[in-house]
């Protein structure tokens, strides 16, 4: 008989030195939000559809004599059914307690991981904080993934608190899925890159809404000869990814306050590799154009954009399923997730001057040791927009010419 | 840097900026709803403390406190702790997933039954 599928304790995360340190309550806390969010996706989940196909979408068709014409009509009749208001209410709370008690954790202990954040940075010329970049309002509207504070909210000035509460709890959203140190993303990229383009070594890469860097620490542990430069708006975030990648020996990166829709103090060209991991879905309509733009630019020929995302809605993608996916866009504070993901990724890409042969997809899904991870859910147990499989949207930056001009 | 002291507790708990939206008839149920969901997750978290007390003395018959605080379940400790903790869930959540079911078998109302079989 198998093995009952259940989330791995909490204490096989890595502790790096940078990682809070969980007393055993904290620790259990985080081992029954990361089976709850199991038994919610995988147990309770497949209720939704079902309410949607016997309850919802017949008394739909009854009423307006045709089928829904998109997912956010689905949404509206969803909203008034009591199994998906239950489940919905169910899944908000286990977010707010995941937030609750990672915070809780953090800020008992805030002067410790403040002492050892300032160990690792003080005096690195790797973290490069700059107070005159505004948190942009895509950012600051709400409280992206209700995390009090955002990615950029300090509880006292100078603080780590925000990079340590992300890097804490993503265990318990994933159901551990991410790996030890929450980098499944990273690896899965090393692996494909290495597969992809054998023997190949990027001088320079520029990793775009890097927050506390878990999926560029796997990059530049694969390439420590390659400049790493990891940007992102949140200062708290970078203090803390900073002092993460130092502690895992990852000193090759360069952490930056910037915002990426003005590179400017890149030239064209200085890039082999331009690449975001989850970010694009946490800008707004303008910001989304601008930095693929200024990415390109910044990027040289025969260097590789890579953009890792869940899968856009497409006209093949089933409504409900569109519409299930859109549920953290309205309840758990991603207010750009459900506009992005129906963008033409591929049309912006192409907007920023690729060419349409140039681009590429390929399945992205979290690399972890599955001795004691569990491996990325598909099907019905997916929890959907949170699990760790990933859409890349990718291009190789004239390549073929390059290739020609070589012949 | 400033080490300015905080009030962790109610800093722990503070509201995530943006409206939250209304899943339930009536707000106050919201608010019982995230009290019961909290309690619930605290008798885990007992449930579990318990059970490193268990395993502790089962080693070896005496323990402090540190050493709970330092307790690290092994794969099998981890996979039987996971298992308990999913009972447990089951077990609170028989109400929502009997919903479910009730979704999936789709029955008459009750009063339809006993029409029917009065008349059988």
């Amino acid at each position: 008989m198998s093995k009952i599928d259940v989330a791995p304790p909490y204490t096989a995360v890595s502790r790096h030195e940078m990682f809070p340190e969980p007393r055993h309550d904290e620790a259990a806390r985080f081992d029954f939000l990361a089976n709850l969010n199991k038994f919610l996706a995988g147990t309770l989940g497949p209720g939704n559809k079902l309410a949607y196909d016997r309850r919802v979408l017949p008394a739909f068709v009854k009423e307006h004599g045709r089928e829904p014409k998109d997912r956010f009509e689905i949404r509206h009749a969803m909203n008034e059914d009591p199994f998906h208001r239950f489940w919905s209410a169910l899944k908000r709370n286990s977010m707010e307690m995941r937030q609750q008690n990672g915070r809780a954790m953090v800020l008992r202990q805030l002067d410790a991981l403040d002492a050892k954040a300032r160990a690792f940075n003080d005096g690195k010329d790797t973290l490069e904080l700059d107070p005159s970049v505004a948190v942009p309002r895509y950012q600051a509207a709400v409280d992206i993934h209700c995390m009090p504070g955002s990615y950029h909210g300090e509880e006292r000035p100078d603080d780590v608190s925000a990079g340590a509460n992300y890097d804490c709890g993503l265990f318990a959203t994933t159901g551990g899925a991410l790996g030890a140190l929450n980098d499944g993303g990273g690896q899965a990229l090393v692996e494909w890159v290495r597969k992809e383009r054998p023997g190949w070594e990027p001088r320079r890469v520029l990793d775009i809404g890097s927050t506390i860097g878990h999926n560029v620490v796997p990059l530049a542990l694969a390439f420590p000869d390659t400049e790493f430069f990891a940007i992102d708006t949140a200062a708290p975030s970078l203090r803390y990814g900073h002092a993460r990648a130092q502690a895992l020996g990852a000193t090759n990166i360069r952490f930056i306050q910037a915002n990426a829709e003005d590179l400017s103090r890149w030239e064209d060209g200085t890039f082999d590799w331009v690449q975001t991991t989850m970010f694009l879905h946490e800008l707004s309509g303008k910001a989304l154009p601008k930095i693929i733009a200024e990415g390109y630019r910044v990027l040289a020929d025969d260097g590789l954009m890579l953009h890792v995302e869940q899968p856009q809605y497409s006209d093949d993608m089933p409504l409900y399923e569109q519409f299930i996916r859109d549920w953290d866009a309205f309840n758990n504070n991603e207010p750009f997730w459900s506009a992005m993901h129906a963008l033409d990724l591929k049309e912006e890409m192409v907007k920023a001057g690729f060419g349409r042969d140039e681009l590429f997809t390929v399945g992205v899904r979290a690399v972890v040791d599955t001795d004691i991870f569990p491996e990325a859910p598909t099907g019905e147990s997916e929890d959907h927009g949170r699990a760790a499989v990933w859409n890349a949207y990718g291009a190789w930056k004239n390549a073929e010419a390059i290739q020609e001009a070589a012949e | 840097m400033s080490n300015e002291p905080i009030d962790w507790m109610t800093r722990a708990n503070l509201k995530a900026k943006g409206k939250r939206p209304d899943f339930l008839a009536d707000p106050e149920e919201e608010k019982m709803l995230s009290m019961l969901m909290a309690v619930i997750g605290e008798i885990s978290v007992l449930r579990e403390r318990l059970d490193t007390v268990e395993r502790l003395l089962d080693a070896k018959g005496t323990i402090s406190r540190d050493d709970i605080e330092r307790y690290e379940p092994d794969r099998e400790a981890g996979q039987e702790r996971g298992e308990m903790i999913r009972e447990y869930i089951a077990r609170v959540m028989r109400g929502p997933q009997q919903a479910l079911q009730a979704l999936e078998e789709f029955e008459p109302p009750v009063q339809d039954v006993v029409d029917e079989l009065r008349d059988s």
